[in-house]
């Protein structure tokens, strides 16, 4: 008999500490402190990888049989900005790409003179943070090749792209560190798939950064800048979705 | 013996140690870690409900399975197990990533200790003779019968318990934390092995999926089994290691009993 009220209540007691540590959860994300340590997750995460594994090491490429049919689109289809549309219809006669901050020969350079830089090509999966992966051509100018061509000063920490792209009424912005900006696989793509890059995708430049999750990848790049800290940007979290939605910063997993 | 479960038990019982402090603090570590591990990978397959084979794989492609083709009660279910309940895959993730190096680094850490301290070796070692058919049926009709403990060696792990842990410690685990990490793209770069094995993200995170819910069914059988076994003394023997045995058995027939 007592066995049993035992067994009754233990299984009771099992369910009631399954739902307490279900919505203990939900209660303990809300406290300042406890946030805080569940995000110092990201920064293990990226402290492990970058001190266990090589920080040049290039991800895989693929042949092109391997690539997906349909490369889906996601985040801003379309800037739809009066600012955007304009250029657009212009075919980015008048885009200009500047690369300034922490630099010794800011650059503002043309479509034409972007596509006529040594250009890598590359095919690489985009995995999305969602957890869909597309595989796909891309090519462009390494950014390595435009930080060294302005003369990127020591001071700086972090690579900063401005976007043409407004989500949810809040200009879209993403950052780097200076470790993934001078990787060779990191590219400001102009085509994709051997076609110039559509605005679906981020005409007329979009940011590769292979080894980080796809939001990372800034898509109608208007402004490169180098900067000593993510703080006074944005809300200081270094891209529109770590200010607003709480996404990591380090999407390299 | 000061059983509060048998408050006024009249056979002659013996309490033995069982479980050692770090077989202990591994076991409730890893409880509430694949708990929390469970409901925000569940969040975080919210996302994208749907399952590929290969390299890749998004809304275009084949799914092999999706959410939608589930049956009500499932989704019922993991709605009811999702963390946070309301859907934020940015707050799931930061469950994920943190309760995954949680329990990657407590079963690393476990599998050092239980290999020094010979846990892995006497407890969990598969002897010859143990997967014979004729002993594995008779721990089948034990089981059946209700019978979890041998008698002359009632510390001991009997032969399914023996492969559904050792499955659990050395496959299903380490299959969880290698999949994971082959759907890191850096980690992809670093270790372009983990998408070979798996043959590719899409297929790695399929195999994360498969082998999680294998787990969850090995969590059910866990507890619907401890519960039958006699639930109040098998807790408290991975809480306190202090075990109850009926009758009077040699003193040293613990956990490290050879």
């Amino acid at each position: 008999m007592s066995t049993i009220i035992t067994r009754r209540s233990l299984v009771a007691g099992a369910a009631v500490g399954a739902g307490a540590l279900l919505t203990g959860c939900d209660k303990i994300i809300q406290h300042p402190e406890a946030r805080k340590i569940l995000f110092m997750g990201e920064e293990m995460q990226r402290g492990l990888q970058r001190a266990l594994t090589n920080r040049n090491a290039l991800v895989p490429e693929f042949s092109a049989a391997q690539m997906s049919p349909i490369f889906r689109s996601n985040g801003t289809r379309n800037p739809g900005t009066p600012a955007y549309t304009e250029m657009l219809v212009n075919n980015f006669a008048d885009y200009r790409l500047r690369v300034g901050g922490l630099v010794d020969r800011p650059l503002s350079l043309s479509l034409p003179q972007l596509r006529q830089m040594p250009a890598r090509a590359q095919i690489t999966r985009h995995d999305c943070v969602e957890g869909w992966s597309a595989i796909a051509k891309w090519q462009g100018p390494k950014l390595a090749t435009l930080l060294q061509a302005a003369g990127i000063r020591d001071t700086a920490r972090y690579i900063v792209f401005t976007c043409a792209d407004l989500y949810r009424g809040t200009p879209y912005y993403e950052s780097i560190d200076l470790i993934d900006a001078f990787h060779p696989q990191t590219i400001l793509a102009w085509a994709l798939n051997d076609q110039i890059l559509d605005v679906a995708h981020g005409a007329p430049v979009r940011l590769r950064v292979e080894r980080q999750l796809g939001y990372k990848h800034a898509k109608y790049i208007m402004a490169i800048d180098a900067v000593a800290s993510l703080a006074g940007i944005g809300k200081g979290k270094g891209g529109y979705w770590e200010d607003n939605v709480d996404y990591d910063w380090y999407a390299g997993i | 013996m000061n059983d509060p479960a048998r408050p006024i038990a009249t056979a002659p019982v013996t309490v033995i140690k069982r479980h050692r402090i770090a077989t202990r603090l591994w076991h409730w570590i890893t409880a509430v870690a694949m708990f929390i591990m469970i409901g925000s990978g569940i969040g975080i397959l919210k996302a994208h409900p749907r399952f590929y084979w290969g390299r890749y794989g998004a809304n275009f492609d084949q799914a092999w399975t999706t959410l939608d083709q589930w049956p009500g009660w499932v989704v019922t279910l993991i709605n009811l197990l999702t963390i946070p309940a309301s859907y934020n895959l940015a707050i799931s993730r930061r469950w994920h990533l943190f309760f995954a190096l949680v329990l990657s680094f407590a079963l690393l850490g476990f599998m050092i200790v239980s290999l020094f301290n010979r846990h892995f070796q006497r407890d969990l070692r598969v002897r010859a003779g143990e997967l014979a058919p004729r002993e594995v049926a008779h721990d089948v009709r034990e089981h059946l019968a209700l019978r979890f403990h041998d008698p002359k060696r009632p510390a001991a792990y009997n032969i399914l318990q023996k492969l559904s842990y050792v499955a659990t410690i050395f496959i299903l685990l380490p299959v969880m934390i290698l999949t994971g990490l082959a759907m890191s793209p850096a980690m992809d770069a670093a270790w372009p092995w983990l998408l070979e094995i798996f043959g590719g993200r899409q297929s790695a995170r399929s195999i994360h999926f498969i082998a999680m819910v294998a787990l969850v069914l090995f969590i059910i059988a866990h507890l619907a089994l401890v519960i039958l076994a006699g639930a109040w003394n098998e807790v408290r023997s991975m809480i306190t290691g202090r075990f109850t045995v009926p009758g009077h058995v040699p003193a040293h027939t613990g956990e490290d009993a050879a």
